[in-house]
Formats: structure tokens, sequence, C-alpha cells
């Protein structure tokens, strides 16, 4: 039995296989002695939780890691940010921080540049889900604003 | 008996479709739906007779505050309370916890006080004791738990003791759905002369509430979880105890004489009631009290008993499902699926038209206490039927099939 024809169209756009690998495999998950920046937020509405712990050296992010417990949304959001942030300056962290906030927003051109995150624009459609997806981009908010 | 069907064409909600199929409401545990008196109570109270109440002398005022007045004497007959000057209208429930928590506790409690709490109460009924006890150095003890979830009876004179002044205790856990013996923590705090304040948020919409039979000093409730607006809550207090209290806020209404220099409080219940109360809303609380009493609740609580232990069944019956709290409960089941957060299974649910709640249900020291972040919850009220229950374990199946497919959970 085909997914797509025994779910309305809608949950197969929100749950996107690359979502669900990185919800079930996540990347960049666990500890990071000695971090330039770290971060913990709290959803308090949902419990949902995310540590983020970037290394800096030279304005480029060199590791990033995340430590956390929640739904599929708000983990594989953390674990494809994580993966993409290293090697990234702050400056273009601070811009795919601005694209996916757009793309949260409904702006689906925003996501084209963000790689395997724009798998979550479908969150869009769903604003109660938002909050999950947006989580760990507050945590690398926060970390931006820190090492500023 | 209640004919759950009949009783859903009385909630014009139900009337819509939701995601293309017939709503399934399993939510009522945070606000319940509105039955069609109360929408035309407040519609007839704007519509009719809208005006200020307790000082106009015109004919519109006089009927508004007749109106209000009514409510307020339906709720204390509904809850059996001894008079209607007994009833303040407040909020909320948590305006009305709050209320006693900054009246009576911060102006009773001495350093060294306790006040016995249990560990499943939602937060409405923890964080304004921490608050209170952290102004006056009192210290809040609490219940044991048995494995189950209920309440220790046996223990419960270990919790109670020479230094308890105030137990705060929720009749009805919104997230495992304990009944608590009240009766027996009443007759502990009795004999060591500590009050009593029942947290009747989840109790007084689902079964019979007695507060003159259960000895308590305090009930607070919610209008809009029984059917009633948002925007008025209930506190029933022992009329010696609200006597001797302080006002909670100051303002019109609950003064009998003010000069430059000071005020005179008003009679119970007003000296309680600062301002413009929520008219509408009560009156609209008094048409879902009408609306409750004529299906009587002992009848609602035996058609959650069944509809409580039919669910048991049939998500015990799923495989990789846990389902927690006693047996013996309110009609709400919380649970989990392997595999799958809680929000991602409401999201799952609420594509085929099933509301539930998801999420620590404001209860985080009951989560913690589960060992889990996050719960789903299927809560249960007049409206609903075993066919909401089986919609509710078929989308389970789906979500576990979906899920099973995309993490091969």
């Amino acid at each position: 039995m085909s997914l797509e024809h025994s779910h309305p169209v809608k949950l197969n756009e929100l749950y996107r296989d690359v979502i669900m690998d990185h919800y079930r495999r996540p990347r960049n998950k666990g500890d990071l002695p000695d971090p330039t920046v770290a971060v913990d937020l709290h959803n308090p509405v949902c419990g949902d939780e995310i540590s983020l712990k970037l290394l800096v050296e030279g304005g480029t992010i060199r590791k990033a890691r995340f430590e956390g417990r929640g739904c599929s949304i708000s983990q594989s959001s953390a674990s494809m940010m994580a993966q993409q942030l290293e090697g990234k300056s702050l400056a273009e962290a601070e811009t795919m921080l601005g694209r996916f906030k757009e793309m949260m927003r409904g702006d689906e051109q925003a996501g084209e540049a963000l790689g395997d995150l724009v798998a979550l624009s479908g969150v869009a459609k769903f604003p109660v889900r938002v909050k999950c997806a947006l989580l760990a981009w507050e945590a690398l908010e926060r970390s931006l604003e820190q090492l500023r | 008996m209640i004919d759950a069907r009949a009783i859903r064409r009385d909630f014009p909600i139900f009337e819509q479709a939701m995601n293309g199929r017939p709503l399934v409401y399993l939510d009522s545990a945070a606000t319940a739906q509105k039955p069609r008196p109360v929408i035309e109570a407040v519609r007839r109270f704007y519509e009719e007779y809208n005006a200020n109440v307790h000082r106009a002398i015109h004919a519109l005022g006089e009927r508004a505050t007749e109106s209000y007045e009514e409510a307020r004497r339906k709720v204390a007959r509904f809850i059996h309370a001894p008079g209607p000057e007994t009833i303040v209208f407040t909020k909320n429930a948590t305006e009305a916890i709050n209320l006693v928590a900054y009246s009576w506790a911060r102006n009773n409690l001495r350093p060294g006080d306790e006040i016995a709490l249990t560990p499943i109460e939602h937060h409405s009924n923890l964080v304004p004791w921490q608050l209170a006890a952290r102004a006056v150095g009192a210290r809040l003890r609490f219940f044991e738990l048995a494995p189950d979830g209920e309440i220790r009876a046996d223990r419960i004179d270990e919790v109670i003791g020479e230094k308890t002044r105030l137990v705060a205790v929720t009749q009805a856990s919104n997230t495992l759905g304990t009944l608590v013996p009240v009766e027996s923590i009443v007759a502990a705090a009795r004999r060591r002369g500590a009050l009593v304040l029942v947290d009747g948020a989840q109790s007084v919409p689902h079964m019979p509430v007695d507060v003159q039979a259960l000895d308590c000093d305090f009930l607070a409730f919610s209008g809009h979880k029984m059917g009633g607006p948002t925007g008025i809550g209930v506190l029933y207090g022992r009329r010696e105890v609200l006597e001797s209290m302080e006002p909670f806020l100051g303002g019109g209404d609950m003064i009998s004489s003010v000069r430059l220099d000071g005020a005179e409080w008003n009679e119970l219940p007003y000296k309680f009631e600062a301002g413009t109360p929520p008219i509408a809303e009560a009156i609209g609380l008094g048409a879902a009290v009408d609306y409750l009493s004529a299906l009587g609740m002992d009848n609602i609580r035996a058609h959650e008993q069944r509809l409580a232990q039919y669910a048991l069944e049939r998500l015990g019956a799923l495989p990789g499902v846990t389902v927690y709290g006693p047996r013996e409960r309110a009609g709400l089941v919380t649970f989990n699926v392997d595999g799958i957060h809680p929000h991602d299974l409401a999201t799952v649910l609420d594509q085929e038209g099933i509301a539930i709640r998801a999420g620590h249900h404001c209860a985080q020291p009951v989560m913690d206490w589960l060992g889990v972040p996050a719960a789903a919850r299927a809560s249960f009220w007049v409206y609903n039927t075993e066919e909401d229950v089986d919609r509710l374990v078929a989308g389970l199946k789906t979500a576990k099939e979906f899920f099973g497919h995309v993490v091969g959970a």
C-alpha cells in the first residue's frame, strides 16, 4: 500500500523522507567539549529541548553539535542545521538563519539555497508545528548574538 | 443514560467536517465544546439586555444584574454550596487558586508552615503555592504516588502534620486521570486544623461534586471546561474563611465606602469581584450548568467511565502503545506510541479529523515521574461515543503504519 494513496497529500508534504532519515539517524548529535558558545533552549509549550554547541575559529564555525529530545520536526531540523553549519562563516550562518525563517513564513524560494533543509518547507503549512522546526534555529540565533 | 449521538447535535461545532471527516474531539480536558443553549444565552445577553451590573438604575441594568446573580445561584446549587454568597466569580480556576494564594496564604502562613499537595497537580495548583511559599518562607510537601499513579491513602497522615496549614489537591488529574481520595485527605486535614482547597477543574464538569459533603474550604473550577464560555471561573469558599480574608484585587464593586485615605470592603462575594465582572460569561456558565443538570452528573460520570474503560481496552490491545495511570480513572487516557513523538502523532491524527492533546499537559512533574518528555491524551465528555474511540484506534494504526514505513519503527 503506497503512502500517497493511504494518507492525505499534506502529511507526505510534511514528513519528507529526508526529514525522517535525519530523525532516525541524527547527524552532528552529541557533546562538544570546550565550545566557543553553548545555548540550551526548551519549548515550555511542548517540552522539546535542544542544546546547541558551536566551535568557532577565525569567524568560521568549525564544529556544530546538538543534543536534545523532541518530535521528528524539531530533531531533524537541528540535525540538518548542525550538519550544514560546519564550515560556514558567521555571516553565512546569519544568512541561513534569515532564509530558514522566511521559508517557515511560507516563502518557498528562500529554501532553495538551503540544501536538504528545503525538505522542511512543508512545515509552513502546519502553523502549530513551525515552532518545532524553529527551536534549533532560535538556539543558533542566540548563539550568534552571543558571538557578536 | 447519555445518548451521546443525540447530544452531539446540541453542539454546533460538530456540524462541520474536519479535514474531510466528521470531527472527533478528544480534547475536552483542555477546553470543552459549547452547547447551543450556552451560545444562545451569551447572544441574548448582548442583543437584548447588555448593561453593567450592580449600578445601573435602568431596566437593562436590572435585568443584567438579575441574570448575573441568577447564574451565581445556579452555580451554588450545582455544587451544593450553602448559599450564593460563597460563590466568587473569577476569570478561571487558575485565578481562583491565585486568589486564595494571595488573599489567604500570604496573610496567614508563617515561616516553617507547610502546604501539602499531590505530585500530580496541574501547574495552576502548584506554581501559585511555590510563589506563596517563597514569599512567606513556607514549605511544600507532597503525597506519595503508588506505581500506577494512585495517591497512597495509607501515607496521607505522614504528609499532613502539625505544621500543615493548607492542603491543595486536585480531585481528578488532568494527565493520569487519577481520582484523588479527597474525603480521606479532608479528614486528615481536619484532624490537624488545616484548610483544604480542591482543584475541581477536571472533576466539576464530569461528576457530581458536593462541597458540603466533601467538607472542603475552597473549590476552584473553570467555566470553559464545562461547556461555558472562556473567561469565567469559580471559587467556592467556606463563608467564615472568605469573611476572614483580605480582598484580592482592589477597585470598583468590591468596596462599600471609599475615602481618600482608606476604604471598607463590600460584603461577600463582592469583596472579591473588583471591576466589571465577566457578565455574559457568567450568564453563559449558568446556561451550561442548566444543560449539565438536565443530563445529570451521575449519568455523565457513568458515560465517561464506560468510554475510558473502552479506550483502555482498545489502546491496551495495540502493540507498542503504553497507557499511563490507574484503571479506575476520570474520563481521559494518556498514552505514548513507541517510536512516535506525541506531536507527530497529533499531527497525523489531526489529518484524520481527530483532535487530541500532545505535550506535557501543564504538568511537567508528572511527565518527569513517568520518565517521558511528553505524552498524548484523549479526553472524553458528553458528546463522545465509542465510535470516537474506534476512530482514534484506527488513527493510531495509520500513524504506526506511516511512521513504520518512513522510520522503520
